[in-house]
């Protein structure tokens, strides 16, 4: 283990491609065994960021450590120890499951007899097929092997880049049900994602847009920064009760969350049973009879909207 | 009512694997249909056949009132799709792609002028019609693509994973844009792993391995599997898929 420092510092990183600003002076800090998550659309700069921070980009303005070690001028001692799981993936699929793996052991000086207590929890699913060739494997296995290869060398530090995009809502559980078990062993994990629902299974996010982050804190920390209070709504005619919602004189926004709808008063500081009741009133003065309306703590994803705030063409 | 999506027993097979298994549905003209599954349970391998990529290996599907096999070139001419890996050129600029497939779906240059510009007008996009679309922001991207896959005004509109990595304000302008197509008549089929866009839809089918395994409006699904959201339903019913798959497949 490394000394307990914060396994990765970042100040004022910048980093331009011609006129894309990709990331605009972001600042955050990863604490040793944390499951840290950077959260955010694409285009957010979320993979710019990990190619600094695996020493493959050189930042234009600002300073990075990993490991307590500086991204630009100790760039070999850093690969060394960091493991990396690209967005795309990345193996060579005319080798097989297990070629794949001895290579990468054999790239980074080890061996997967050495590696092998590591990624056994992983691998051992996928062993009973290691002579198949990664280009042939299903989806949820290529991803499994490409975590077993960041992991082979044992490194001190996992950085995952939209490891779950596109898979659907059951695989993507039992992958962060492994991250869960990697991080019980110790390892600092930071994990891309776009998928707000996710965030809640991290220590800690960052917020990510447009090349800026938004917020850093705990997920239940993040959902409380929401400035209004937030009311759902239910009924069966949802498309007449956001119409409704919208035109409600103390409206902040008004948006659909799965099953009901999330509607934000201008109000602050009123009490929430108020103006539910008040809401409900309304809503049934329009027609909308049965209107269910409560009171709720926000999540991730209001506070990222508000935080966000609406993009130009959000006014249509 | 009529259906703009009629499907019969459809079955595809790869060697000895049944990747479809006789399925039977209908969709509604001007429906939302939510048409999801878990990865590998068969949704792609459906779709080729609906939009005429792919032969059955039995059973019938009629789209737009034609059969996808015996009249596949009827078929595409009345459907639009986009998807989030294929949708629209990023070398070539906002017009130049409006250009591209309008002409692609058969569209005169009058035509292609005149419902381009109101679709530039309509996104708010005129000023960038001259940017090369890769610098565009993925959410102007895809809301572009599924707009210029509703040009020729098409029956039908197949949306696979259109939402996928889009911020969250810009995921609901486009389910908006949804309800708008729908409204106008044109039925819309889509896929996404979003589950709380799901509930978004008139009605939504639920496939596991190669079969339709639910099927229903959002809230008779709740309500017959007693599951609070469709999310706890879709994990209850393609678990044991998935635990499979990871072991076999």
């Amino acid at each position: 283990m490394s000394a307990p420092s914060s396994p990765v510092i970042v100040e004022g990183l910048s980093k331009r491609f011609g006129a894309t600003v990709a990331l605009d002076g972001v600042s955050l800090e990863v604490r040793p065994a944390e499951l840290f998550g950077l959260v955010g659309p694409d285009g957010g700069g979320k993979t710019t960021l990990f190619r600094v921070l695996t020493t493959l980009l050189v930042p234009d303005a600002g300073r990075a450590t990993v490991l307590g070690l500086d991204v630009v001028r100790d760039l070999w001692a850093i690969r060394a120890r960091v493991g990396y799981m690209p967005g795309r993936f990345s193996l060579y699929p005319d080798l097989s499951v297990e070629e794949n793996l001895r290579f990468f052991a054999s790239v980074f000086g080890t061996t997967l007899e050495e590696g092998y207590a590591v990624v056994a929890p992983i691998y051992r699913q996928i062993e009973p097929f290691r002579e198949r060739r990664a280009g042939a494997l299903s989806g949820g296995m290529k991803q499994k092997l490409a975590l077993s290869c960041a992991l082979v060398h044992r490194p001190e530090l996992l950085l995952l880049d939209e490891p779950t995009t596109g898979v659907d809502a059951v695989s993507r559980r039992e992958f962060w049900d492994l991250l869960h078990a990697l991080k019980a062993s110790g390892l600092t994990i930071v994990v891309a994602t776009p998928y707000m629902d996710e965030a809640d299974r991290c220590d800690r996010v960052a917020l990510v847009q447009q090349g800026r982050v938004l917020a850093v804190d705990a997920p239940a920390a993040v959902g409380a920064r929401f400035p209004h209070p937030l009311l759902a709504v239910r009924g069966r005619d949802r498309r007449a009760l956001l119409e409704a919602l919208r035109a409600h004189p103390h409206a902040v926004s008004s948006f659909p969350f799965g099953n009901e709808l999330h509607h934000a008063d201008a109000r602050l500081g009123a009490p929430p049973e108020a103006l539910a009741a008040e809401l409900r009133d309304y809503l049934r003065g329009r027609g909308l009879a049965d209107a269910e309306v409560v009171p709720i703590r926000p999540g991730i994803e209001d506070a990222f909207m508000a935080l966000m705030g609406a993009p130009p063409e959000a006014a249509a | 009512m009529s259906a703009a999506i009629e499907v019969r027993g459809l079955t595809r097979r790869f060697g000895a694997f049944t990747a479809v298994d006789a399925i039977t549905f209908d969709v509604r003209e001007g429906e939302v249909f939510g048409f999801l599954g878990a990865n590998g349970a068969g949704k792609t391998t459906a779709i080729k056949m609906l939009i005429g990529l792919l032969a059955p290996t039995s059973g019938e599907a009629r789209v737009a009132g034609h059969d996808v096999l015996a009249e596949a070139d009827e078929v595409r001419r009345r459907i639009g799709y986009m998807s989030q890996r294929f949708s629209l050129y990023d070398d070539l600029t906002v017009r130049e792609n409006v250009q591209l497939y309008g002409g692609v779906y058969g569209l005169t240059d009058p035509e292609i002028r005149e419902r381009g510009g109101a679709l530039l007008e309509r996104l708010r996009l005129v000023h960038a019609g001259d940017a090369r679309l890769g610098t565009l922001p993925l959410g102007w991207k895809q809301k572009l693509a599924f707009s210029v896959a509703l040009l020729h005004r098409p029956a039908v509109v197949f949306l696979d994973e259109p939402t996928g990595g889009v911020d969250p304000i810009t995921r609901r302008q486009f389910w908006e844009m949804i309800y708008a197509a729908a409204a106008g008549g044109t039925t819309v089929f889509v896929t996404t792993h979003y589950l709380d866009e799901a509930e978004y839809c008139d009605r939504v089918s639920i496939m596991v391995d190669g079969r339709i395994a639910a099927l229903g409006t959002p809230d008779e699904l709740k309500r017959r599997f007693d599951a609070a959201t469709l999310d706890e339903l879709f994990v209850r019913l393609a678990r044991p898929a998935a635990a499979a798959a990871a072991g076999a497949v």
